[in-house]
């Protein structure tokens, strides 16, 4: 019983409950949702669908909430930013104009990463704005929020552009002999990047005391500014990298669609996952479990068979029952009923 | 008709608020000589025994002030004297538990439940930080919210306009009032808001700490408003920390400390040294020497030479010098630029002016890092505000200091934080349920100990610690004292700030002293209570 609460008091331990609950929903429709079956050599399921689907958020999720803890703000621009990185790597390959082409002018990689640096320094003019001239982060961020999907359109002309090189679409969907979707990779390894950052050097603790007293941060020694501008940075990377697995799923450049509400998801992923949009402490791992969530209650709703124009209000009504379960309002008021409960009980047994 | 019958002998006994019926009946010659004989004596405003508690802090017991009318009354006492508590108690911005306000002209007691309603009783207030608005014009401010319409409802602009001119030209301010505010110095918005009080009839006027962003010229300006509000018959009580301004402008003194009255002065009467003591709380005559226990020898090494270092105007150029070992005070009111020299030395602001030598090495700091690589610790006297890093642990805010001199991807090893946080935690009696429990939950000493630790942790060659003492009970202050000395006595060079000067002469071997803005004085030797408190004080004290 002690250990029960142990694990409870954990600050994951909502964040989960909350993934599982969305998840055993769906056994209520589909009680083969949890199966994981091999259909010409690749995985198929729901599961896999959601870690798969749920890889750019997840990736958002890292970069924003080191953003949120330092800097006690969001930043709005991530969804525009993805769709920038993913149309400057198709004009590098494919060549400016170019409506679709299956040749590419440099080297793929070098294209692609290109795309996540477009990303950085976008996050660096974020972080600028917000660290050095102090504009208030929402405000900063709405410049590239409204631009930078407009500066997308622009590189490619006002058109889709077709990436049809088969290497290209393997980021985005399967590499030939391997049956997991490559999204979830990518998404492991920038999780896994961060944690190892968090885990061996400080990155962590600075942005903590940033976020929480950036006076003090500063008069004891951390450069307030330069964390704050170091984060911003981190998640137009992350933005960056979503981007290009986007773009790569769908084998084009679509300015228009790509990362389209992805900063409202990433924010919600935060969230979701208990972090104080306040800034301050911060818990990665929950962040990560939020992101999942989100995309665990899209594929659900997908497979309730619920339609697309209505989706979005079953998924606001999850969202404030997950939030509610995590309020610490809520909470009390549980422990206190509980609390109450436990005593009627004693004393029922005494009598 | 009854008081027309009884005349002029009755009317020097009579509350003010009859005296213009009075006034009307006799023979104009006596009305003239009567209300500028009365000027004086007429009280606008008493506030008797007031009390207000907040939780844990009993803030004003039995405070009282009596304001006369045309007198400018001077409001002193240190931090937490309850000078704005009483002012907010006045203005409405408090309730107050029990005691009494009467205003002159109103018959009852007078209870201010807002600001709106000090207001009606021609109370108004004039804040550090001016509340009007910049984006709006000098007119516009003077008569928002009681704009005059025309008969169509909309705003009469040009009677606005000439009303305002009107207004600033009665009050000599020489402003263009269809202009925005923001073109205005600090100084003259200052007196905008004060002239917007005026002309809202306001009889007694408060100006909080008005003159501490402003400069020499522009006080002078203020003032010379002030001494003409003053002729009007205008009641003004004036708060703030700089002596000689209270000396140049002000007719009474009130005295706070700690929530009580401790006296009302005429300024004729109270020499500087009188007033600094009845602001510290000692009795200046019968105070005994106290020589310092311990003062440890220093040494010839000087670890940090400062030359002509200022900053911006809030601290003139000073030179400090410290030496190995050394403990040395720097001692002034509040406000007298205390901490704003220590954080100058530290680069916490940066320096415009000077140079600093640290162990004979010239150093620039860009950013406190900088200090904290060189060999230095600053522990600052807003705990809450610049010290702690309120969520994290214990452990976290004790390590961070070290932390970041090592640089981020020198992670401490867990085991490491573990045994430095155990190490203080027990060294210095730090009460807490565990290393990772957060900061915030402990007490105010414990906290200070916390960021104390933090220091100790980098091994600091000099440490600034700026009211390590201000709130933490007896006990702990005294640990706090001897702790000092002891790093002293193993070589470490300490800056030493404190509000109670005992506390000082206990530990310091010498004391800067500030005023004003500036480093006045340097005292060495032969300190006592007397001496410092005297050039604390400054001016005609011996």
């Amino acid at each position: 019983m002690n250990r029960l609460r142990g694990v409870t008091k954990k600050a994951l331990f909502l964040p989960l409950i909350c993934l599982v609950l969305v998840l055993l929903l769906n056994m209520i429709k589909d009680p083969g949702f949890f199966s994981i079956a091999i259909n010409n050599g690749v995985l198929y399921g729901r599961l896999i669908d959601i870690l798969n689907r749920g890889s750019e958020i997840a990736i958002l999720a890292v970069g924003q909430t080191l953003v949120v803890a330092a800097s006690a703000g969001t930043d709005i621009s991530v969804g525009s930013v993805m769709s920038l990185s993913a149309c400057f790597c198709s004009v590098l390959l494919a060549g400016y104009g170019v409506n679709s082409t299956d040749t590419f002018r440099m080297p793929m990689l070098a294209g692609m990463l290109s795309g996540v640096f477009v990303g950085g320094v976008c996050g660096a003019v974020n972080g600028s704005l917000v660290s050095k001239l102090k504009i208030q982060p929402m405000i900063a961020t709405l410049i590239l929020f409204t631009a930078a999907r407009a500066v997308g359109l622009l590189l490619c002309n006002n058109q889709i552009t077709y990436l049809r090189y088969e290497p290209y679409k393997y980021l985005g969907n399967f590499i030939p002999g391997c049956p997991v979707p490559t999204p979830i990779f990518v998404a492991a390894a920038v999780i896994s990047a961060a944690f190892l950052v968090l885990r061996k050097t400080s990155l962590g603790l600075y942005i903590q005391s940033v976020g929480i007293n950036n006076r003090a941060a500063r008069l004891l020694g951390i450069n307030s500014a330069r964390i704050c501008f170091l984060c911003y940075v981190i998640c137009g990377l992350c933005a960056g990298i979503a981007g290009i697995v986007a773009s790569s799923r769908i084998y084009s450049a679509d300015s228009n669609n790509i990362g389209l509400y992805y900063e409202l998801d990433a924010i919600l992923a935060v969230a979701l996952g208990g972090n104080s949009l306040g800034g301050g402490k911060f818990n990665m791992a929950a962040s990560v479990v939020g992101a999942y969530t989100i995309q665990a209650i899209n594929t659900t709703l997908l497979a309730l068979g619920i339609s697309t124009d209505q989706a979005p209000v079953v998924k606001a009504i999850i969202v404030v029952v997950i939030v509610t379960i995590q309020s610490p309002v809520f909470r009390a008021w549980v422990l206190s009923r509980t609390g109450r409960n436990r005593k009627a009980i004693k004393e029922g047994a005494g009598a | 008709m009854q008081s027309g019958e009884k005349g002029g002998s009755v009317f020097q006994n009579r509350p003010f608020s009859q005296y213009g019926e009075a006034f009307c009946a006799g023979p104009s010659q006596l009305i003239y000589t009567e209300r500028v004989k009365h000027m004086e004596d007429q009280i606008l405003l008493t506030m008797r025994n007031v009390c207000k508690a907040f939780p844990g802090v009993r803030a004003l017991e039995n405070a009282q002030i009596t304001l006369r009318k045309g007198e400018i009354h001077a409001l002193m006492g240190e931090n937490g004297a309850g000078k704005s508590t009483l002012i907010k108690v006045l203005t409405g911005v408090y309730q107050f538990d029990s005691g009494e306000i009467r205003i002159q002209g109103i018959n009852e007691p007078v209870i201010n439940r807002s600001t709106l309603e000090a207001q009606k009783n021609g109370i108004a207030t004039v804040y550090q930080e001016i509340n009007l608005c910049p984006n709006l014009s000098v007119a516009e401010n003077l008569f928002i919210g009681r704009e005059p319409k025309s008969r169509l409802g909309l705003i009469d602009w040009r009677t606005m306009n000439k009303r305002a001119k009107k207004i600033m030209d009665d009050l000599d301010i020489d402003v263009d009032v269809t202009l925005t505010l923001e073109n205005y110095s600090l100084a003259v918005q200052q007196m905008i808001a004060i002239a917007r009080a005026v002309d809202m009839d306001c009889r007694i006027l408060i100006l909080d700490e008005p003159t501490s962003s402003l400069d020499d010229g522009e006080v002078a300006k203020l003032f010379k408003l002030m001494l003409r509000l003053k002729e009007e018959g205008v009641g003004i009580i004036f708060i703030t920390h700089f002596l000689e301004q209270v000396y140049m402008v002000c007719d009474r003194i009130t005295v706070l400390r700690n929530g009580r009255f401790v006296g009302e002065y005429g300024v004729g009467e109270m020499p500087r040294v009188k007033l600094v003591a009845a602001m510290l709380g000692k009795d200046f005559d019968d105070l005994a020497s106290i020589k310092p226990e311990g003062g440890a020898a220093s040494s010839e090494e000087v670890v940090v030479e400062a030359k002509g270092l200022s900053h911006k105007g809030k601290i003139k150029p000073f030179d400090f010098i410290i030496r190995k070992g050394e403990v040395v005070g720097v001692t002034g009111l509040l406000g007298s630029g205390r901490s704003e020299m220590v954080r100058c030395i530290y680069g916490a602001d940066r320096a415009q002016t000077g140079t600093l030598k640290m162990k004979g090495r010239e150093l620039k700091a860009k950013a406190p890092i900088d200090s904290i690589k060189a060999g230095m610790g600053f522990l600052p006297d807003d705990r809450k505000a610049d010290g702690l890093i309120g969520d994290l642990s214990v452990r976290e805010n004790i390590i961070l200091a070290m932390q970041a001199r090592e640089g981020i991807f020198k992670t401490l090893p867990p085991s490491k934080q573990n045994e430095l946080a155990d190490k203080f935690i027990e060294m210095l009696r730090i009460k807490t349920a565990s290393r990772e429990t957060p900061v915030s939950q402990l007490s105010g000493g414990n906290q200070q100990k916390v960021i104390l630790a933090r220091w100790l942790c980098t091994h600091p060659d000099f440490l600034i610690l700026d009211e390590p003492t201000r709130g933490i009970d007896v006990g702990t202050k005294t640990e706090f004292q001897k702790l000092i000395l002891k790093f002293a006595s193993e070589g470490m060079s300490v800056v030493f700030i404190s509000s109670e000067i005992e506390e000082m002469l206990r530990t310091c071997s010498r004391m800067c002293v500030m005023r004003d803005g500036a480093k006045v004085d340097e005292i060495e030797g032969d300190m006592t209570q007397n001496s410092v408190m005297a050039a604390i004080a400054g001016g005609e004290a011996k």
